[in-house]
C-alpha cells in the first residue's frame, strides 16, 4: 500500500466508526430502550443505570416497590422519605406525592407533565365509563427467537405478568364531552413503550377502525422508539402504521398525535409524526435521536431545553402544546372539526 | 499505522480481518505477476496455481461469514457506493440538488436517469470515495434536507409519471442538534408516508448499510433488493450490543442476534430478491457488482411497468401491511 493510500485508508479508518457511533446513536432512541430517554422522577444515579439498561429491566428493578404507581412513576426510593415525596425532574422540587396525584401527575412548581401509565391516561381522557378495550389480547411475538442477557421472551413474560396488560399500547375507542373516537394510547411502563410487531399492528388496527367506523382517531405517545428485540420486524413498523395511516387519510380521516415525555426514535419518526395535527404536553422530550446520544456523537453541550416541547413549538416542528388539564376540552374543539363530524367529508 | 511499512496483507478496511489469508495470498499474485511482468521468466504455471489458491480460499471465507463479518464488507470502504452506480449503471445522469427549502444535502444524491432506454428518478445516499467526499457527505448521514430534498424529487417523478430506483446505504440518519431542530423524525415519517402515496413504481435497492429509519426514509418500494453482502437492521450492532448487553466485546452477537443479513431478511419476507455479489465480494469486482444490481433492476422496472399506478399504490400498501403482520387483515378490517 502506497504512504498515500495509507493516508487515506487511516484518515477513512473514522468513516465507519463515525458511522457507527451515529447509527448506535440514531437508533438508541429508535430502538426503544431509551438510552435517553430517562423517564421523570429519576435520580442521577438511577439515570446512570437507565443509560445503558433496558428500561423493562429499568422498570422490574423499580417494582420491587409494591405499589403500581410508584413503580409507573419510577423514582428511588431515597428520594421518596416514606413514599410520600418524590423529586421533579424538571424543577428538583421536592413533590408531596398526593399534590402530584391530584394534579394529574403534574409538577405543581414548574409544570413539567410527568409520563403518564396507558390506564390513568385513558381515565384522565375519556368520557367515564366509555372506554371500550379492542384487540387486547394480542401479546408480543419473539419471532427471532431473540436473546440477550435474557430471553426476549421470558422478558415478554414478566413484563406482561407485572404490568396485567399484553402489550405496550392500548387501542379502543370512547368518548371525549360526547364525541366518539378511536384512541391508541402508548404505556411507556410496559418495556418503554416500544414498538414491536404487536404495537405496529395496533397502530394500523386502530386506524382501520377509525376508518371503517368513519371516527376520528386519536394517538396518545410516549415511547423509546423501535423495540430492537424484533429486529428489521420492529423497523418495520414504522412503515405499516403509515401505510395504515396513508389508507385513513385517503378515506378523509381526521388524526391527532399528542405526544407526551418522552417520545423519540422509531415512534416520533413514523406514524406520531405524519397524524393531522402534532400536539405536545409541557416540557415532554420530543426527538429521533435522545439528547445523550447527540451529545456523545458530538461532543458538545446540547442547549438549555434542547429537544423539549417548547423548543420545538419555537422551532415550528410541533402545531400546539396543550397542558392536561385542559386536555379534554381542547381536544373537545378540535375533533368539532373533524370533516366526517361535520359531514363535509368527500 | 501512518508511519512505517504497513503489511499489504493486512485488512484494506476496517473489521475484514478473516479476509487474512485470502489477502495473503492476493499479495503474493501480486507481486508473481509483477515478476513476470519485470522478467521474462515463464511462470504461468505458477501463476495458475496460485489464481486457484486463491479462488479456494475466497470461496471459503465466503461460503460461511458470520453476521458480523457481512456487517464489515458491508461497510468495506472499496465497496461501489451511489456514485460508482451512477457512473457505470446509467447512460445519464442529471443531478437534481436541494430541497428547495433549507439546502442541498450532500448525504443524498437525487437526479434524473437513464439506463438502457428506461428513465427513472434516482434516489440514493452518497457516501463519497475520497476522505473529503466521506466528511462532506457525514459519511452517509443525511439531514432533514436531505430525506426532503428526496420528497421533492418523489413528488417530481410522480408528476412526470418517472419510476423511483432507491439506492440505500446509510449507518442511519444523522443525529445532531441541527438535524432536531428542523425536524428529523417528521422529515423521515413524512417520506414514508409519501412513498405510500406514489402511483409510480418504487424499486428500492440497499447496496451496503440499511441503517434503521435512515434507511426506511427511502426505502418505501414496490420491490425491494438486497445485495448478498449488505445488512439491514433496526439499529447497529454496535449500538445493540451497547444497550442489551451493556458489552461492546459482544457486538459480533449482537448482529447474529438482529437478524440483519440478506438471508435472514429474505426469509422474514422483508426482501424480495437478494443479488447475488461476485465471489468474494463487491469490493473485489465493483463492476461486476454493479452489473448484477443493473440485470436485477432492468427485470423489475420492466416487470412493474406492465402494473397500473393504483393497482401498484394498493399492492404497495397492502405489501407493508402484511410484513410482519399477526392478524393479515388488511384492507377489510377490522
Ligand atoms: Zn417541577
Amino acid at each position: 500500500m502506497s504512504g498515500m493510500e495509507q493516508a487515506k485508508d487511516e484518515m477513512n479508518s473514522p468513516g465507519p466508526e463515525a458511522g457507527v457511533t451515529m447509527t448506535g446513536a440514531a437508533t438508541d432512541a429508535a430502538t426503544g430502550t431509551a438510552t435517553d430517554t430517562v423517564p421523570p422522577l429519576a435520580s442521577d444515579d438511577e439515570q446512570q443505570t437507565t443509560d445503558s439498561t433496558d428500561l423493562s429491566t429499568a422498570d422490574e428493578e423499580q417494582s420491587a416497590d409494591d405499589s403500581p404507581q410508584r413503580s409507573r412513576l419510577r423514582w428511588k426510593k431515597k428520594d421518596m422519605p416514606g413514599g410520600l415525596w418524590l423529586k421533579c425532574e424538571s424543577c428538583a422540587q421536592t413533590i408531596y406525592r398526593k399534590e402530584l396525584e391530584e394534579k394529574g401527575f403534574v409538577c405543581p412548581s414548574c409544570d413539567f407533565h410527568f409520563t403518564l401509565p396507558g390506564a390513568e391516561r385513558i381515565a384522565m381522557l375519556l368520557d367515564e365509563g366509555s372506554w371500550e378495550e379492542h384487540y387486547a389480547e394480542l401479546t408480543a411475538l419473539d419471532r427471532l427467537e431473540f436473546t440477550d442477557e435474557v430471553p426476549y421472551a421470558d422478558k415478554i413474560e414478566r413484563t406482561v405478568g407485572r404490568t396485567g396488560q399484553n402489550e405496550a399500547l392500548l387501542c379502543g375507542t370512547g368518548l371525549v364531552e360526547g364525541r366518539p373516537l378511536v384512541l391508541a394510547v402508548l404505556d411507556f411502563k410496559f418495556m418503554g413503550g416500544s414498538m414491536g410487531e404487536v404495537v405496529g399492528e395496533k397502530i394500523s388496527l386502530a386506524a382501520d377502525l377509525a376508518r371503517c367506523k368513519k371516527l376520528p382517531l386519536v394517538l396518545v405517545t410516549s415511547s423509546g422508539g423501535a423495540r430492537m428485540h424484533e429486529g428489521v420486524l420492529s423497523l418495520m413498523q414504522m412503515a405499516k402504521t403509515c401505510s395504515a395511516l396513508a389508507e385513513f387519510r385517503d378515506a378523509g380521516g381526521f388524526s391527532i398525535c399528542l405526544m407526551s415525555n418522552p417520545t423519540t426514535g422509531g415512534v416520533t419518526a413514523s406514524f406520531a409524526s405524519v397524524c393531522d395535527l402534532t400536539l405536545a404536553e409541557p416540557g415532554a422530550l420530543i426527538g429521533f435521536a435522545g439528547p445523550r446520544v447527540i451529545a456523545t456523537t458530538l461532543k458538545q453541550e446540547l442547549p438549555p431545553g434542547f429537544q423539549r416541547a417548547e423548543f420545538l413549538v419555537e422551532k415550528g416542528q410541533v402545531d400546539r402544546i396543550v397542558r392536561r388539564v385542559d386536555l379534554r376540552q381542547e381536544l373537545a374543539s378540535m375533533l368539532d372539526y373533524d370533516p366526517q363530524r361535520r359531514g363535509v367529508a368527500d | 499505522m501512518s508511519k512505517g511499512k504497513q503489511n499489504p496483507a493486512e485488512a484494506t478496511s476496517p473489521g475484514m480481518g478473516f479476509e487474512r489469508p485470502i489477502r495473503e495470498i492476493e499479495v503474493q499474485l501480486e507481486e508473481l505477476e509483477n515478476l513476470s511482468l519485470r522478467t521474462n521468466l515463464d511462470i504461468s504455471g505458477e501463476v495458475e496455481a496460485l489464481r486457484r489458491r486463491l479462488a479456494g480460499a475466497i470461496e471459503e471465507t465466503y461460503a460461511d461469514l458470520s453476521a458480523w463479518e457481512r456487517v464489515n464488507v458491508a461497510r468495506h470502504q472499496g465497496r461501489p457506493v451511489a456514485s460508482d452506480y451512477i457512473e457505470h449503471m446509467l447512460d445519464e445522469f442529471i443531478e437534481l440538488h436541494g430541497d428547495k427549502v433549507y439546502g442541498d444535502d450532500p448525504a443524498m444524491v437525487t437526479g434524473l436517469a437513464t439506463m438502457e432506454g428506461r428513465r427513472f428518478m434516482l434516489l440514493g445516499h452518497r457516501k463519497g470515495k475520497t476522505v473529503s467526499e466521506r466528511l462532506a457527505c457525514n459519511f452517509g448521514c443525511a439531514h432533514p434536507e436531505g430525506y426532503r430534498k428526496a420528497l421533492r424529487k418523489m413528488q417530481l417523478a410522480q408528476h412526470l409519471r418517472l419510476p423511483i430506483v432507491a439506492l440505500i446505504n446509510t449507518p442511519g440518519a444523522y443525529p445532531g442538534i441541527g438535524a432536531e431542530e428542523r425536524g428529523q423524525a417528521a422529515a423521515i415519517a413524512e417520506n414514508i408516508l409519501a412513498m405510500f402515496q406514489l402511483t409510480v413504481p418504487v424499486v428500492v435497492v440497499v447496496i451496503g448499510e440499511g441503517g434503521s429509519g435512515g434507511a426506511l426514509g427511502i426505502g418505501v418500494g414496490d420491490r425491494v433488493l438486497m445485495l448478498e453482502h449488505a445488512y439491514y437492521s433496526v439499529i447497529s450492532p454496535e449500538g445493540c450490543a451497547a444497550i442489551l448487553w451493556k458489552d461492546g466485546e459482544r457486538t459480533p452477537d449482537a448482529a447474529e442476534a438482529l437478524r440483519l443479513t440478506a438471508g435472514d431478511l429474505s426469509k422474514l419476507k422483508v426482501v424480495d430478491e437478494i443479488v447475488r455479489e461476485p465471489q468474494g465480494g463487491a469490493h473485489r469486482a465493483p463492476t461486476m457488482a454493479i452489473a448484477q444490481v443493473k440485470q436485477a433492476l432492468l427485470r423489475h422496472l420492466d416487470e412493474l411497468a406492465a402494473l397500473g399506478g393504483e393497482e401498484l399504490r394498493r399492492v404497495r400498501r397492502q405489501r407493508y401491511r402484511q410484513v410482519a403482520s399477526i392478524l393479515g387483515r388488511f384492507p377489510e378490517s377490522p
